[in-house]
């Protein structure tokens, strides 16, 4: 099934209007569909971190946990440096702003990749240490690195410098065109770099050391080189969360914050960019949004149905996340990327499965 | 005479104390195929290994095209020429044919689109199965892919490390005439092997290794011949 390459340009090109389309309506009705722009938005951003999880975990083949403890390194960056000069005595209100800080504040975009700096500062001092070891080490020492920046964050010492446990607040305000944009444009750089003769060098670590070692490729170095990028991504996908939440606190890159994005990158297939991008949005949607319905009390001919309450949802959601995981083992996507053919083999294939599914119960089974 | 591309001397590796190799010398004349034979555990893939910087040697020299390659890294020793197939094949199995090529060529900046050609013009097979994860070819497809991936490179010397391993008799015999082939085309050949029979066979020169030492060297044919060789490695019996 081959596509002529004008149809497939003409299909990504109408594919990218439409969106555009939706994010110009979706802007100007800002209030009738809060929950949509909260999701979309939401969503891109754990699909950058989930994109730059997946470069690491998916494609290089290196277990790390660490994913929130540098999300918290930008998201505090980013806060820090970007809470307009006169609101900063009232959000530092308890101990007050460290002298040499108090004074900086940097435009948005700046602020942002000083986030990621941040970031891949800590990841190349620890990733020497931390990546001779291999996959469950590797995850054990990455989860304990998380857990001591959140532990310091939140630690009264720092008090100047990140409010400890209050939290930063007052950050400035983006608009849903400059959070999805940037999102975006983190994505496609990750998506190059993969594409590239160093995601081919990743890729064959993934496969196997001995081989990539023995084709001249420095196992360390690679290693280091794909540690720092992806945590410097996790950086700025927490600079975008602080742009997008307005408000930040330390409790929010607990532990769990990287088992969300392992989530996204399993379900959306470990080594697949557009399969992280697509789970992202679908988990962050099904997980705030379309299933919001069973928190709310239900009656069915003046019966109340008892399950139907808060929290809830979490429990649907969860049973969902095992029937995905069951029927696609290796994520929604695999290791394969978007394509229009494949799209258009899914529709075409969607008639043949659907009466496969009646006339042979085994083909579940599978 | 033609000069010598590879001189080991006194080279020793150890493994935690216990030497594997134990001190051996050896040479590699330009554009010949020289196989190392031996038992398991005999130091054959040790010694390669060594040559190729995955392993530090313990003492001794190699010298390649009249470089010193013990300091080297394995990237640096790639880039001068030399470029391992290692034991077992050790393809990158969820990636395509092609990737795997094109990592072959990794140290290399320059375009690949004439050596893909080449290595297609070599292994037919392997043009046919391009797009195809390497994990799915058959063993020897995988043995040809991993002879191509190390020839993308470049090398001025291959050295394969036991290229028969779990195969066919007649895919064997594939392998060892693709081996004469890239010969032909000037690539100098370092050959380990435990099927001492077709490695002697193809050889210009061999060497024969027991418990870390050369303990025979001559013609490939010289060896073939000889009495001890037939008994230990050939499975033919001594001559009374």
């Amino acid at each position: 099934m081959n596509m002529k390459k004008t149809t497939k340009t003409i299909c990504t090109l109408i594919a990218a209007a439409a969106f555009i389309v939706l994010l110009v309506f979706l802007e100007s009705n800002k209030n009738k569909y809060g929950m949509a722009v909260t999701v979309l938005q939401k969503g891109f951003i754990l699909a950058v971190v989930a994109v730059s999880m997946n470069l690491l975990n998916g494609f290089t083949g290196l277990f790390s946990l660490g994913q929130a403890g540098f999300m918290a390194l930008g998201a505090y960056t980013y806060a820090i440096f970007t809470i307009p000069v006169e609101s900063r005595a009232s959000v530092y209100y308890i101990s007050g702003m460290n002298p040499v800080l108090a004074g900086i504040e940097l435009p948005m975009l700046v602020a942002l990749v000083a986030a990621g700096l941040m970031a891949a500062a800590f990841a190349a001092v620890i990733g020497f240490p931390v990546l001779r070891l291999k996959s469950d080490y590797l995850a054990i020492a990455t989860l304990g690195f998380s857990e001591i920046i959140r532990a310091l964050i939140a630690s009264p010492q720092m008090d100047t410098i990140t409010n400890g446990s209050y939290g930063l607040k007052s950050i400035p305000a983006a608009s849903i065109y400059v959070v999805v944009g940037l999102c975006i444009i983190c994505i496609a750089i990750m998506a190059l770099l993969i594409n590239s003769s160093f995601g081919r060098a990743f890729k064959a670590i993934r496969e196997d050391e001995i081989a990539a070692e023995a084709m001249g490729i420095n196992l360390l170095k690679h290693k280091e080189l794909a540690f720092v990028i992806s945590s410097f991504f996790a950086g700025i996908g927490g600079g975008l969360l602080a742009m997008f939440m307005r408000s930040i606190d330390s409790s929010t890159f607990k532990i769990a914050m990287t088992y969300d994005i392992l989530l996204i990158v399993v379900i959306g297939g470990m080594g697949s960019i557009t399969g992280s991008v697509l789970s992202a949005l679908l988990v962050t949607a099904s997980k705030e949004w379309w299933l919001r319905f069973f928190d709310e009390p239900l009656t069915i001919a003046g019966v109340n149905i008892p399950l139907f309450r808060n929290g809830f949802r979490m429990v649907i959601f969860s049973i969902l996340l095992m029937v995905v995981v069951l029927f696609y083992r290796r994520g929604i996507m695999g290791t394969s990327e978007f394509s229009w053919e494949g799209l258009t083999g899914l529709i075409k294939s969607i008639p043949s499965r659907v009466t496969s599914l009646f006339h042979k119960k085994e083909g579940a089974a599978r | 005479m033609s000069k010598n591309l590879l001189e080991i001397k006194d080279l020793s590796v150890s493994y935690g104390g216990i030497r594997a190799v134990k001190g051996i010398s050896f040479e590699v004349p330009e554009g010949e195929v020289v196989t190392l034979i031996g038992a398991n555990g005999a130091g054959k893939s040790s010694t390669l290994r060594s040559i190729a910087g995955l392993e530090k040697p313990a003492g001794g020299s190699i010298l390649f095209d009249g470089k010193e390659l013990v300091q080297m890294g394995t990237e640096q020793i790639v880039t001068t020429g030399i470029t391992l197939v290692p034991e077992g094949r050790r393809v990158f199995p969820n990636l395509s044919v092609l990737e795997n090529l094109k990592i072959g060529a990794y140290q290399r900046k320059d375009s690949l689109d004439q050596d893909i050609a080449w290595i297609y013009g070599l292994f037919p097979r392997l043009e046919e199965r391009s797009w195809q994860m390497a994990g799915t070819l058959s063993g020897g497809e995988q043995q040809m892919l991993a002879i191509g991936r190390a020839l993308m490179s470049k090398p001025k010397l291959i050295m394969m490390d036991e290229p028969s391993l779990g195969l066919a008799p007649i895919v064997v015999q594939g392998v060892f005439d693709i081996i004469k082939e890239i010969n032909k085309q000037g690539v100098t050949i370092l050959l380990v092997e435990q099927n001492a029979n077709m490695a002697l066979k193809a050889a210009h020169r061999a060497y024969v290794m027991e418990t870390g030492k050369i303990t025979l060297s001559g013609t490939g044919k010289e060896l073939a011949e000889n009495e001890e060789v037939k008994a230990a490695y050939l499975g033919k019996a001594k001559n009374k």
